[in-house]
């Protein structure tokens, strides 16, 4: 049985949400069993955001992460909050551009990544979290398959056509960082 | 050779009204324009909680009885359910319309809800034993004013039409008595054309007729119908307040 | 099969909703249930339904009322300080023999309590909610996929009993995203004879009623409708049972409850614990005879709840107290973590072994 448990957190508005959904899908079309719970209420804009997804190979029990194999963290307090409920050699992806500090434990793995500067440099200043998803799953060789375009195509709304190429922009800038 | 009789669109069942209470009169005027405009068939009412609570009873079309105050809601469903083939009118005294259930009528009005509402404005609460009512006047003495409506203490008397006429939302608004013959008249004809601007897709129609209970206002039926000339036609004036096409087409 | 689509919970009832043919709905916003007036303020124009924002929540439930005096499919939804406000109008429908479905996405309370998830209105959907001797039909979806199929069964369930079907939920299950198959097509509606639709000058008036003032008849109507709920209690119960073959722990959970349950059996019985689930997905009815039945096996009960303990009673009733029944819960909005869960079966195994 193999199942995989992420934390995204951050601020509101910083897609927090968008990038656990973007997971969620690729690992719906990569035939898992997935969940993805957020937080929720008045904290849309500017209050701390998180969001919960598994992938499974089995049938999702709890859809609540509170022992994330991952922790995505894009701000320092998502960081000071779920630093130590990482599982013992799991990952942590931290936005270096807005986290100054380092993670204390020695026991998992963390790659740092300036997500919200490569972002701004780049053009896409609204997709550091797909930056920092790219790295993530560039981290867990899980990058380059069919199911990420597929993905894109399910969360990126039809509308926004223009979005589809920024994400994949943002998650091969990710993917192809050097450096943490 | 017949020379009266009872509209189709009323059953033969007894009323349970008091002697003199005009709640008779405005069912017979609501059933003759029900007959005369052929709607029976396709005429859905909703019953309020007050003395008129049965006229589930006397109304020969498909009745509903709603819960206290919420006539123009269930109207307002009812209408929606299907709005070609529906002809939908509330029958609602004043405490259940202008106390308990002035937000549903408020609303229903500000959507010009294509309802037709009958309101029975007597001033008093009847079924419960003439307690007093949104619309009592001041100084009314009632079984929870016994000294008088203290507008200091307990509040103003509201004027629905008038205050109904602020909002955009309805299409016809006015007010009538039925306390002598004349009257009775305007009244039909108010009725009719409520429910006629419901038929064209006007929208939300009310019609208040102010009415009397002589036996909670400890009158004889006769002065009651006097009491409504002295006592409630200065402060609730009749008239419409509102006709939106007759302002279009004067505007036009 | 449809292709299975990432759907929040709240989002799965009203696709399910539409499908199930309900064309009319009516709600007031309120967290954490509002996805789905969103979503049928977006749909509904463009199928030729219903959908109203009404003025209040008691305003919603009577525009309910009014659609479902004439026969059609109608809900409304809400959280839980707002279904205490449509609590009169859930008595009217009981009172009146009207099918709804309405949905209780549950938030902490009491008063205005908390936006979290919550299981503390069980008492509230159990035992009718408003006043009057009553019940509804209370469904308790697990997953976003029960979440859609239970909202197509409510509405079949209400044609058949003519009577309220509730969606009992809670936030997390309203929020959380899941694959779901939306593979259901409108299920044949019953004939209602009764419905308040113009007489069309063919048959006498139809009345859609509550009020009868003679106590013998309106005794006479509660009796009648307490024989019908009996018919459902032996018919329409229904639970998922899980690893209850050899349990000797019977742990009792619904909605969220009994998935974080689910993690702490699967844990347990690592443990070499003989531990099993009883999921109750109708709560009302509720599943007396599973209980019945584990409560002759089992040394203990634990009842896992979003609450101070509610669904507890139940458990004890169903199963004549022959067994001791545990708590263990949260409340307020907290979850129960599947860790506290594994405490609570392995204190239980201790206890009833010692019996």
């Amino acid at each position: 049985m193999s199942t995989k448990q992420f934390l995204f957190s951050g601020f509101g508005g910083q897609g927090i949400l968008f990038a656990g959904k973007f997971l969620a899908y690729k690992g719906l079309l990569d035939e898992k069993q997935v969940s993805w719970l957020p937080s929720y209420g008045p904290e849309m804009r500017g209050g701390t955001a998180s969001c919960s997804v598994i992938l499974s190979d089995d049938a999702v029990g709890s859809p609540i992460v509170s022992a994330p194999d991952v922790l995505v963290a894009m701000n320092l307090p998502s960081l000071d909050k779920y630093e130590s409920s990482v599982v013992s050699g799991g990952l942590i992806l931290a936005d270096s551009t807005l986290i100054e500090r380092k993670v204390a434990r020695d026991d998992v793995k963390v790659v740092y990544i300036p997500a919200t500067r490569l972002a701004g440099e780049n053009g896409i200043p609204t997709l550091a979290n797909m930056i920092i998803v790219g790295k993530m799953l560039s981290e867990l060789n899980d990058f380059g398959d069919a199911s990420i375009e597929a993905a894109l195509a399910k969360v990126v709304s039809a509308k926004r056509a223009d979005m589809l190429d920024a994400n994949r922009k943002a998650l091969k800038l990710g993917a192809e960082y050097v450096g943490g | 050779m017949v020379v009266f009789d009872k509209p189709h669109a009323l059953t033969d069942a007894p009323m349970h009204y008091c002697p003199g209470c005009t709640h008779g009169i405005v069912h017979r005027l609501v059933a003759e324009v029900i007959d005369e405009l052929g709607i029976e068939g396709k005429t859905i009412g909703v019953a309020p909680v007050g003395c008129s609570v049965m006229a589930y009873n006397y109304f020969a079309c498909d009745m509903i009885e709603a819960a206290h105050g919420r006539a123009p809601a269930v109207a307002t469903g009812v209408k929606r359910a299907d709005p070609e083939n529906h002809i939908v009118f509330t029958y609602q005294g004043d405490g259940d319309l202008a106390s308990i259930g002035m937000a549903e009528t408020v609303h229903a009005a500000a959507r010009n809800e294509n309802i037709t509402i009958i309101f029975i404005n007597n001033a008093i609460y009847g079924m419960t034993g003439g307690q007093m009512a949104p619309t009592s006047l001041p100084g009314q003495v009632t079984q929870t004013s016994p000294y008088g409506r203290d507008v200091k203490q307990c509040g103003f008397p509201i004027r629905v039409c008038e205050m109904l006429s602020e909002l955009d939302g309805p299409e016809y608004l006015e007010r009538v008595t039925v306390n002598n013959v004349k009257n009775i008249r305007q009244a039909k004809k108010a009725i009719k054309k409520a429910f006629q601007n419901q038929i064209d897709g006007k929208g939300f129609s009310l019609i208040e007729v102010l009415s009397s209970c002589p036996t909670n206002w400890g009158m004889t039926p006769k002065a009651a119908l006097e009491w409504i000339d002295e006592r409630m036609i200065p402060y609730y004036p009749l008239g419409v307040y509102k006709d939106r096409s007759a302002q279009e087409a004067q505007d036009k | 099969m449809a292709e299975k689509v990432l759907m929040k919970g709240n989002e799965a009832i009203a696709e399910a909703a539409i499908l199930a043919g309900c064309r009319h709905y009516f709600g007031y916003p309120i967290t954490p249930q509002t996805e789905i007036a969103a979503y049928m303020a977006k749909k509904m124009p463009k199928i030729g339904g219903t959908f109203l924002q009404a003025e209040s929540e008691v305003a919603a439930i009577n525009m309910v009322y009014g659609v479902a005096s004439t026969g059609m499919r109608v809900m409304t939804s809400s959280s839980s300080p707002g279904i205490s406000l449509k609590s009169e109008g859930l008595s009217y429908l009981a009172g009146a023999d009207l099918p709804a479905l309405v949905v209780n996405v549950q938030r902490g309370g009491p008063g205005l309590g908390g936006i979290q998830p919550s299981q503390s209105d069980y008492f509230q959907a159990t035992r009718g909610g408003g006043h009057g001797d009553y019940h509804m039909i209370v469904l308790a979806p697990a997953s976003v996929q029960e979440m859609a199929s239970l909202t197509v069964k409510g509405f079949e369930l209400a044609d058949k009993y003519r009577m309220t079907s509730m969606i009992l939920a809670d936030g997390t299950m309203g929020q959380m995203m899941e694959p779901v198959s939306l593979d259901f097509e409108a299920s044949q509606t019953v004939e209602k004879p009764w419905a308040t639709t113009g007489t069309k000058m063919s048959r006498p008036h139809n009345i859609v009623n509550s009020l009868f003032l003679q106590p013998d008849e309106l005794e006479k109507y509660n009796f009648e409708r307490y024989e019908r709920y009996k018919r459902i209690e032996e018919t329409e119960a229904m639970c998922e049972e899980y690893m209850m073959d050899d349990a000797e722990i019977c742990v009792a959970a619904f909605g969220i409850a009994a998935r974080v349950s689910k993690n702490a059996v699967d844990e347990a019985r690592k443990m070499g614990i003989k531990v099993g689930l009883i999921r109750p997905i109708t709560v009302w009815p509720f599943p007396k005879a599973a209980f019945a039945k584990a409560a002759d096996k089992v040394k203990a009960f634990i009842s896992v709840e979003l609450s101070m303990g509610q669904m507890i009673e139940d458990v004890k009733l169903a199963t004549s107290c022959k067994k001791p029944v545990f708590l263990c819960n949260r409340a307020g909005g907290m979850i129960p973590a599947p860790e506290q869960v594994l405490a609570s079966i392995k204190e239980a195994a201790e206890i009833g072994g010692a019996n």
